[in-house]
């Protein structure tokens, strides 16, 4: 990358300056499906929420499956920016606001699924600790609060992350805007001037965050998983479900990931920007965890089997080779047998390869959720109520609409927020032309500083 | 001295007449769903009578168990529900204030039985159904849990009653509506904490099992049954 940092401003601000009509056209499309899952969602606070699929005894169904789909997704952020900023990986300056981006809004659509699923959506605020005249507390035992918690730290922190690295950027548009844009972005930039003080302060937030948001992470899902494993039901009541999910999250969080950068490079012409070796890189990572989830299914699935309880025997052959069985092995497909060797051939880890296998692991982690919830719910021990599961239209419409809800919510950030950040690259740019003390390039100031106390990015 | 109610239910006596389940509705103001959403698993029981078929046919044998709220002393559907309606009370009942129900369903999943069930639409009664609901049972609105509370408004007629002659409440003061619909006298209710009770002396009977006692929920519904239902060497 040879490109001069007035190059990247012009290449990185295209967008937030110039809006195409294709743009419009996407907004618009998108829009409308969002548009139409609220309509569904209005449809169903009103008439009930009979209007889902869900009965006895599978009282959760694709809501859920959604809830923990989502907030798994949103774990793309975290571990790629985090622990690759703590880790000090150079290769992760143009990744890492992508990511962050995705934790913020997959976390803030998978948060509504819990309000969308509820019986009375308008009692939802129960579950806040607020001092009423009833005097009652939520029920601090309950799995569903420590989700609220979890889920509400988890969004705070990752809005904060993302947010403070954006603010130079911001101010670097409110330098070059004029008009409602210039009033716009100075309030959005908080007053940052790009002293030294100002940089000191912004680094020393950045590691506190990416050390904090770690564990914060990691929890969020165990959390969630602990919704399924803290009931006494069969397969669902399992100690392997924490790190399961962790890293069943952690994997489809990286698949998000691609596509989006995948798709971001193509559309944003930001083709000198994510470069092969990004693709290459995120790939390793997915093939990593892609074999994590395998063998997590696999002790999974080979411990229930050989403790042959019946109970749990007779989920386990509903989903190995009963109804459900289809939708088993296409998740072993989706999220194995195809991934894995594009990933691990080298000639096949290219961006369209690992594109490829991103879309494949985010439909298998999708099914993944969908078979750890349905499939226990309709073969609880009495075999009298057993049941089966099948999603409404309304069910169907709300979910095609949270795909259509992050696509726009991605869509429109990239028109506000500059997707790259712009003062990372060309810290980067700068450190590789120098070699140290990079910060005055984001200065302008082109001598080498020989204060100690600034800090190195 | 504080009640622990039970329950006790023969299967040797039980001949699946389904008496049981129809007093429950009329007592309690269960509201029917109708023929499609009971196709859909969504009809509301909170006694059901399960049967299960042994054999082929032509020699086939038929076995009856009625299913109700277990009223669990280790009830997995208390502790999941984050706004406290499900909860225990103080005479060892599994309470549920519909009124503070948010709707998550949670508890209606860890309940092993399935005995909890849902409001997925607002209940209607056909005139002139609406005529004989209960005036002592609240009606259940859309979004909330509901289930089998062993008559909880029975025991409380009962306790004020016994309250206001200045007596303690005595076995057979009342019952529940499915005990005292039953032709058999298959079911029996009463309180646990009196060694003496019809309950208690049956509960002690070597003929007794828990459903589903080895998940550890302590069911305070004891079967009675000539023939094991679950341990085929027992």
């Amino acid at each position: 990358m040879t490109k001069t940092p007035e190059q990247i401003n012009e290449d990185l601000l295209r967008p937030v300056f110039q809006t195409s009509g294709r743009f419009l056209v996407a907004a618009f499309l998108l829009g409308a499906f969002v548009v139409a899952a609220f309509a569904t969602f209005g449809y169903q606070v009103y008439n009930g929420i009979g209007t889902a699929g869900i009965r006895r005894p599978v009282y959760w169904g694709f809501y859920i499956t959604n809830f923990v789909f989502w907030i798994g997704l949103s774990h793309a952020g975290t571990l790629i920016s985090a622990i690759l900023r703590l880790a000090n990986a150079t290769w992760r300056r143009p990744v890492t606001r992508c990511a962050e981006v995705i934790t913020v809004f997959a976390l803030s659509i998978g948060a509504m699924f819990p309000v969308i699923h509820l019986g009375r959506p308008w009692v939802a605020f129960w579950l806040i600790p607020y001092p009423g005249e009833r005097g009652i507390w939520p029920n601090f035992r309950s799995p569903l609060v420590w989700d609220f918690f979890a889920i509400n730290t988890y969004l705070i922190g990752s809005v904060a992350f993302l947010t403070l690295p954006i603010l130079p950027d911001w101010a670097l548009i409110r330098d070059k805007a004029n008009g409602w844009r210039k009033k716009v972005y100075t309030v959005l930039a908080l007053g940052w001037r790009g002293t030294p003080r100002q940089w000191h302060r912004l680094e020393t937030a950045m590691h506190i965050m990416a050390i904090v948001i770690i564990p914060v992470a990691v929890s969020v899902h165990s959390i969630v998983s602990w919704d399924f494993a803290m009931a006494p039901v069969p397969m669902w009541h399992s100690t392997i479900f924490g790190p399961y999910f962790v890293a069943g999250a952690i994997f489809s969080g990286i698949a998000a990931l691609i596509i989006a950068m995948a798709l971001l490079r193509k559309f944003l012409h930001l083709e000198e920007y994510l470069l092969p070796i990004h693709f290459e890189n995120l790939g390793k990572l997915l093939l990593t965890m892609s074999l994590l989830w395998f063998y997590f299914v696999f002790a999974e699935r080979l411990t229930v089997w050989y403790g042959n309880e019946t109970s749990e025997m007779a989920v386990f052959w509903l989903t190995q080779r009963g109804s459900y069985a289809p939708l088993f092995w296409a998740m072993l497909f989706c999220n194995f047998l195809i991934p894995v060797p594009i990933l691990a051939l080298k000639k096949l880890r290219t961006i369209t390869g690992t594109a490829i296998a991103s879309a494949f692991v985010v439909v298998g982690m999708w099914l993944e959720r969908y078979l750890i919830i349905v499939p226990s719910l309709s073969r609880k021990y009495l075999p009298y109520s057993w049941g089966t599961y099948r999603p409404t239209w309304a069910e169907i419409t709300i979910t095609i609409g949270t795909f259509a809800g992050m696509a726009l919510l991605y869509l429109l950030f990239s028109k506000a927020v500059p997707i790259i950040s712009i003062w990372e690259l060309k810290v980067g740019l700068h450190k590789k032309a120098i070699g140290r003390s990079p910060l005055s390039a984001v200065r302008g100031q082109l001598q080498p500083t020989t204060d100690n106390a600034q800090p190195t990015p | 001295m504080a009640h622990n109610w039970g329950m006790v239910i023969d299967l040797d006596r039980c001949t699946g007449c389904q008496a049981c389940v129809v007093a429950c509705r009329a007592e309690n103001n269960i509201s029917t769903v109708g023929e499609q959403q009971s196709a859909k698993g969504r009809a509301k029981h909170w006694i059901r009578v399960e049967r299960y078929y042994e054999g082929e046919f032509p020699d086939v044998k038929v076995k009856f168990i009625p299913v109700l709220c277990q009223q669990c002393d280790a009830a997995p559907c208390e502790p999941v529900c984050p706004t406290y309606a499900s909860y225990h009370t103080a005479e060892g009942l599994n309470g549920q204030v519909y009124n503070r129900c948010v709707g998550t369903r949670y508890c209606a999943n860890a309940c092993p039985y399935n005995v909890r069930f849902f409001n997925f639409y607002n209940p209607v009664w056909e005139k002139p159904l609406h005529l004989q609901l209960n005036p002592d049972v609240s009606v259940r609105e859309v979004g909330v849990m509901e289930k089998c509370t062993f008559c909880a408004q029975r025991i409380k007629a009962a306790e004020i009653q016994a309250k206001a002659e200045k007596r303690e409440l005595k076995d057979g003061d009342f019952t529940t509506a499915c005990a005292q619909a039953c032709p058999t006298r298959a079911i029996v209710f009463g309180d646990l904490n009196q060694p003496e009770s019809k309950v208690s002396r049956l509960a002690r009977s070597n003929r007794g099992v828990r459903l589903l006692g080895e998940l550890g929920t302590l069911p305070k519904v004891t079967y009675l049954e000539r023939d094991s239902w679950h341990d085929e060497n027992a």
